[in-house]
């Protein structure tokens, strides 16, 4: 499946977080790759959307919505690096 | 900028249809009028939301053609026949109707005049369209370096905004080269072809005049346009990308 980019899960950061973040910088947790969200892999066809590190192809992040309420785990990006 | 210190809240708003055009056989665009609309920045994004009788909501999102300085907020559609929402946008929405939205979305994908230039946009099929805004804006100002514009398409009849692209290159010396890459009349005098590394190198300024690259398209398109151009020696960092998806171009 051909992947988009972060500029994709765009809206669903900025209802999460209250503010535009496909500009914030952070690193992998896994490789330490430093990337701005705008430039993860995002894949939006399972059950919720993931995005990975462009580098090492770790999930970083994943998005839900929970009955119209949107969730986001940062769990593999470290957001500041 | 003032506006982007200021927290806001990403609400939904209702448009109102102004007009729908026809661009090419499969993309419209949809110039609507947003009361409540706060500007935009060019190159950004909105989500258009619709909902069925029956509450079923879909949400798609898509580029804003027009530039900060128009009156009206323009997106143009492609549509495609698997889709959800563009078949909605492109057969059934007409003049005065409502539409859902919100936005503007996205910072990274943006140009705005104190980025100065060289500006190199390249467009694989309707990745064109926030290109579109950015020359727009451009034009809108006082500008010391003029853009360039690589667009490719399957074919000329889908080259989206052939006439305003006519007039950029004509009035205001914006080199546009199209590539077609399906098939091209018999006089075609454009490039022949995919976009390949010759033909990025004849188009593209040289990596020392560190132009400002934004490529939008289908994914496949924009990972070899960026590969090859960082192969040619252009600053990852200044190479910025928009994918779409998997349509062909």
């Amino acid at each position: 499946m051909e992947a988009l980019d972060g500029n994709a899960i765009a809206g669903a950061l900025f209802e999460y977080f209250g503010t535009e973040m496909t500009v914030a910088r952070g690193a992998c947790v896994y490789c330490g790759a430093t990337a701005q969200i705008a430039e993860l892999r995002v894949y939006g066809q399972a059950p919720g959307t993931v995005a990975r590190c462009r580098s090492c192809g770790n999930v970083v992040m994943v998005l839900v919505s929970v009955r119209g309420l949107q969730k986001v785990h940062l769990s593999g990006f470290r957001l500041g690096d | 900028m003032a506006r982007a210190a200021i927290p806001r809240r990403l609400t939904w708003q209702l448009g109102r249809v102004v007009e729908l055009i026809d661009e090419t056989p499969r993309c419209k665009s949809v110039v609507v009028d947003l009361p409540e609309w706060q500007g935009h920045r060019a190159g950004q994004h909105v989500d258009v939301r619709l909902t069925a009788e029956d509450g079923y909501q879909a949400e798609r999102s898509y580029s804003i053609a027009s530039a900060p300085e128009d009156a009206h907020l323009v997106l143009t559609v492609e549509r495609l026949d698997d889709g959800e929402v563009s078949p909605y946008l492109t057969d059934e929405l007409r003049p005065d109707d409502e539409l859902e939205l919100r936005g503007p979305i996205g910072g990274y994908f943006v140009w705005e005049r104190s980025l100065g230039g060289p500006l190199l946009m390249v467009a694989g099929g309707s990745g064109v369209v926030p290109f579109r805004s950015m020359l727009r804006h451009w034009a809108a100002g006082e500008h010391d370096t003029v853009p360039r514009l690589l667009y490719s398409s399957r074919t000329l009849p889908e080259v989206i905004y052939q006439e305003e692209l006519t007039r950029f290159s004509a009035d205001d010396g914006v080199d546009v080269r199209l590539a077609l890459t399906r098939e091209w009349p018999e006089n075609w005098e454009g490039h022949r072809g995919r976009v390949d590394r010759g033909f990025l190198e004849e188009v593209a300024w040289a990596p020392a005049e560190r132009p400002l690259v934004y490529i939008c398209g289908p994914t496949s398109f924009v990972e070899a346009v960026a590969q090859t151009l960082v192969d040619i020696g252009h600053e990852p960092g200044r190479v910025k990308t928009e994918r779409f998806g998997p349509t062909g171009t």
